[in-house]
């Protein structure tokens, strides 16, 4: 909609851009009501409501319904729960996985027909995340080590030589501090964000050449659309490997914080 | 305003404040809701499969139980029919000694009788024969000396002691 609204504006085609993911509110002007908003809350209602239908029986031979739950729900306590964090990584499943659906269903919106809109896109989001997992594995770590050994297990990499501080102690406080929670809330961002662009692009280019006044755009656009669509296929697979991604990382994050010696 | 909405690195405080409810609310769905019974799931399918093993297992121990238990009864049999057959053994060969003895015994003493039998019967022969020759003899000595002689012959005995000599001398 609001592609079509700059190609009417400008005499030439205008590439999408970063005002593009400034949605307007749905009602009124709050910021409360714009799409990406609404949609956070429904993903939470369509991932509870599913998750609570497949879970509520529990029986042991599954239904059909709670096998895909439970699947879900199975691949993140083994994959990502138990082989990565180990030893009491029951505490942290009920995080990881909601972490795991919760990006991967806002991501999925990217492709759903009549969404199409990846929440993950605006920044604000993936930051919320990082802040949920900055402050677990940090907390996992001090509970688990008490705050004064925790931090110099970071701030001085023990088996290492004392002239090496100079160097390592800033690089390791800037990792667990910043770069950590940065990166990972970035490396989603920007993979939702490029891919939406990149739909944008091939989809309102399509669209732009479909009403040019030339026949020869007109027979080319069909490219621009097929590309669009083989590109929806590629979003959709980096739509999954990032919400693998993130949890994976905020589980080694959980883990590293487990270990007494780092 | 229209800057700040260009670049995407800046976060909107309502998306925070919506992005933070939003998933606090759905982690503490899933976690008080979801988890729990997928864990409660998991935990059943595993005791099912823990007790159907447990249970074969025990059948398993109950059949070799009883079959222990049979075949240590087949082999106490065995033991008993073996010690059974060896008594029987011993018996028998007690039986047929004893018969044998027994019938030696027999054997003996028949043979004994007989032999007092016949000794009897020699005796009272020996005796008769000698009496008949005795008598012959004192016949055929009265024809010949004469018939007064007869009483005083026997009285005196000469004609046993005649025979005595006889058997004496043919010994």
């Amino acid at each position: 909609m609001h592609i079509t609204g700059h190609l009417a504006s400008g005499p030439g085609f205008v590439p999408p851009s970063t005002t593009d993911f400034k949605l307007p509110s749905i009602f009124g002007h709050s910021d409360y009501a714009t799409k990406p908003v609404v949609l956070v809350f429904f993903s939470v209602i369509v991932i509870s409501l599913f998750f609570i239908l497949a879970s509520r029986k529990a029986a042991v031979v599954p239904s059909k319904l709670q096998f895909a739950g439970e699947s879900i729900y199975s691949f993140v306590r083994k994959d990502l729960g138990q082989e990565i964090i180990g030893a009491g990584f029951l505490d942290y499943v009920p995080f990881l996985f909601t972490l795991f659906v919760f990006v991967l269903v806002n991501n999925l919106f990217g492709i759903i027909p009549l969404i199409q809109f990846p929440t993950m896109s605006h920044v604000s989001f993936p930051y919320v995340l990082a802040i949920f997992t900055f402050v677990i594995f940090h907390a996992v770590g001090i509970k688990r080590q008490g705050l004064v050994k925790y931090l110099k297990g970071i701030a001085f990499l023990p088996g290492v030589p004392k002239f090496a501080y100079i160097l390592l102690t800033p690089i390791e406080i800037a990792t667990y501090f910043l770069i950590r929670p940065v990166t990972l809330s970035l490396r989603l961002f920007a993979n939702m964000f490029a891919g939406h662009l990149l739909l944008l692009v091939f989809i309102g280019g399509g669209n732009y050449m479909l009403h040019d006044t030339h026949l020869f755009m007109k027979i080319l656009s069909p490219f621009s659309f097929g590309f669009g669509i083989v590109m929806t296929f590629f979003e959709f697979m980096v739509q999954c490997l990032q919400a693998y991604i993130i949890t994976l990382l905020s589980a080694l994050f959980i883990a590293g914080a487990l270990v007494e010696e780092h | 305003m229209e800057a700040t909405a260009a670049n995407p690195l800046v976060p909107n405080i309502a998306e925070i404040v919506v992005g933070l409810i939003a998933f606090s609310l759905l982690y503490i769905v899933l976690r008080s809701r979801v988890v729990p019974m997928f864990e409660k799931a998991f935990t059943a399918r595993t005791e099912a499969i823990e007790g159907g093993i447990a249970k074969a297992e025990k059948a398993q121990q109950e059949a070799q139980a009883a079959l222990a238990s049979y075949t240590l009864q087949l082999s106490d049999a065995r033991g008993e029919a073996q010690v059974i057959r060896e008594e029987a053994r011993v018996q028998g060969a007690n039986i047929i000694e004893e018969l044998r003895a027994k019938a030696q015994e027999e054997a003996t003493r028949i043979t004994a009788a007989a032999h007092a039998s016949i000794e009897a019967e020699r005796q009272q022969a020996i005796a008769s024969l000698r009496h008949e020759v005795g008598t012959l003899a004192t016949e055929l000595a009265s024809k010949i000396v004469g018939e007064a002689l007869d009483d005083q012959v026997r009285q005196s005995g000469i004609v046993d002691r005649f025979l005595n000599d006889l058997e004496q001398s043919k010994k």
